[in-house]
């Protein structure tokens, strides 16, 4: 079987504007979560989330292009930019046409609609930028990507609520594998935090107002994010053969479907989606170092979870370090397990576990190693990074040190 | 108009307990003041849009996290509770 491996990375999320910014904020263990600066945000029962802080979108764009970019593609191109500049591709003709993207998303253009609906309907006008189609559509990010780079192989967008970046990315290393391509830019970004995003979520009532505390005894929900991370995925013999480095080898995916709520999780499927990736793999439960866990600081994701990794560790899970950097960087959506392969990959290639921050008690319902609060070394081999979207859709990569 | 309407304490009783009775898809009749929510056979989700029903009909806000499981703000332990809840909800939004 062809193997996979990643050989650059980039992001752009709330604790960094790249992956050496973002490590290091993770290693430090710092919190992105503050007051949201969106407008009519008085009008918001809770109004905190993690921000992208200090990004100039004209620094990175002209102004004739960022009309067609909303923030969610801004994202997706900066972060490949410089996954592409790690990775040192030089797309030829014959490349360009054996290269491909997989992005994911949730929301897609949620700002474009959000801005554009208000100028309707609030604002009363009758009449709309002509180009509010091509900003807010899904697959804007993954079309504007291929352009930059022309990349003219297998382009598509994956939208699988909070799971979207995960299966973007197995079907990247699927695409791989298959022969289709021998090179995918992948991962995902979002950019929902504005009046009607941040509404939206806030009517399911499972948002906190004070910090997200993932696996801790007083957690009180979830905080949203923006942002996204996207990697060139390379067959391994192609990689090999330009004398690229390696950052790790995508060893491993599963995905599963619960068939069961709408919202409510349940262990079954995400121990399915675990045992499948790890199959794929060729590994067993124990070679395990640590799991970025989906950990959205709710009551009921966190305790499922934690039930669903006993299932599947038994005893191992005691010894095995599960954090969740959402409470660092906040659920970035359908971007967030991008972000989150960047823990894993930090945790590979630096020895360095990023913590759960805001943990104050450990929660008996929820018995893993979270990591509480400070980051930590370790000899890490193999790890995995979990995400189990609402819909019951459950996406789950294993990545390997090579 | 809606929201200046005095409730007396049978219209909020009867009225969220009709709410709830159209969540659980169940005569109101079958809807006592010692019904819990379980019994009714709610779920998170109905409880959430419960909430919601009653926040658009008395125009209040209630103060409810679904992560929060004893619920120290609002009372869910049983629809008594529940309206008892919203009736000091309403007399404080009156005051």
């Amino acid at each position: 079987m062809r193997r996979v491996v990643i050989t650059g990375a980039g992001t752009l999320n709330p604790l960094g504007h790249d992956v050496r910014a973002t490590y290091a904020a993770m290693q430090a263990g710092r919190c992105a979560i503050d007051r949201l600066s969106c407008r009519d945000v008085d009008r918001l029962m809770v109004q905190i989330g993690a921000e992208i802080r200090d990004f100039d979108p004209l620094l990175h764009f002209g102004r004739g292009q960022l009309g067609l970019l909303d923030r969610f593609t801004q994202i997706a191109l900066v972060s490949a930019r410089q996954a592409m500049g790690q990775a040192g591709l030089e797309v030829d003709e014959a490349l360009s046409l054996r290269a491909g993207v997989v992005l994911g998303t949730a929301g897609g253009g949620n700002t474009t609609v959000d801005d554009n609906y208000r100028t309707v309907f609030e604002d009363g006008k009758n009449r709309v930028h002509p180009l509010v189609v091509p900003r807010l559509m899904h697959n804007a990010a993954t079309s504007h990507v291929s352009m930059e780079f022309g990349l003219k192989g297998p382009g598509l967008t994956i939208s699988t609520a909070c799971a979207s970046a995960n299966h973007a990315m197995g079907h990247a290393l699927m695409l791989i594998r298959a022969g289709l391509a021998d090179v995918m830019l992948t991962g995902g970004s979002e950019a929902m935090l504005c009046f009607g995003g941040l509404k939206a979520w806030e009517g399911l009532r499972v948002m906190a107002r004070d910090t997200c505390r993932p696996f801790s005894r007083d957690r009180s929900g979830m905080v949203q994010g923006e942002g996204g991370a996207v990697f060139v995925f390379e067959e391994y013999d192609h990689a090999r053969a330009r004398g690229a480095e390696i950052l790790a080898e995508v060893a491993g995916f599963g995905m599963s479907a619960d068939a069961g709520d709408i919202v409510a999780p349940e262990p079954d499927g995400p121990v399915r989606a675990m045992r499948a990736a790890l199959a794929d793999a060729g590994l067993t439960p124990a070679a395990l170092g640590y799991v970025n866990a989906h950990g959205t600081g709710t009551a009921a994701n966190d305790r499922i979870e934690a039930e669903a990794l006993g299932r599947v560790l038994g005893a191992g899970l005691a010894d095995l370090p599960v954090s969740s950097t959402k409470s660092m960087h906040g659920h970035l959506i359908g971007g967030t397990s991008a972000v989150e392969l960047l823990a894993c990959l930090m945790a590979l290639r630096e020895g360095v576990i990023a913590p759960t921050v805001n943990f104050t008690q450990a929660d008996p319902a929820c018995p893993v190693d979270a990591v509480p609060n400070a980051a930590r070394e370790a000899r890490v081999d193999v790890a995995m990074s979990n995400a189990f979207a609402f819909g019951g859709l459950n996406a789950v990569l294993v990545l390997r040190r090579v | 108009m809606g929201l200046d309407m005095a409730y007396d304490t049978d219209d909020i009783a009867g009225a969220v307990t009709e709410i709830i009775a159209e969540q659980a898809l169940v005569d109101p009749s079958e809807v006592s003041p010692g019904s819990t929510l379980a019994e009714l056979g709610l779920d998170s989700l109905g409880l959430v849009e419960c909430i919601f029903g009653i926040e658009e009909r008395f125009g209040i806000t209630v103060p409810f996290n679904a992560n929060t499981p004893d619920q120290p703000e609002f009372d869910i332990s049983s629809v008594g509770a529940i309206i008892s809840e919203v009736e000091k909800l309403v007399a404080r939004q009156a005051a």
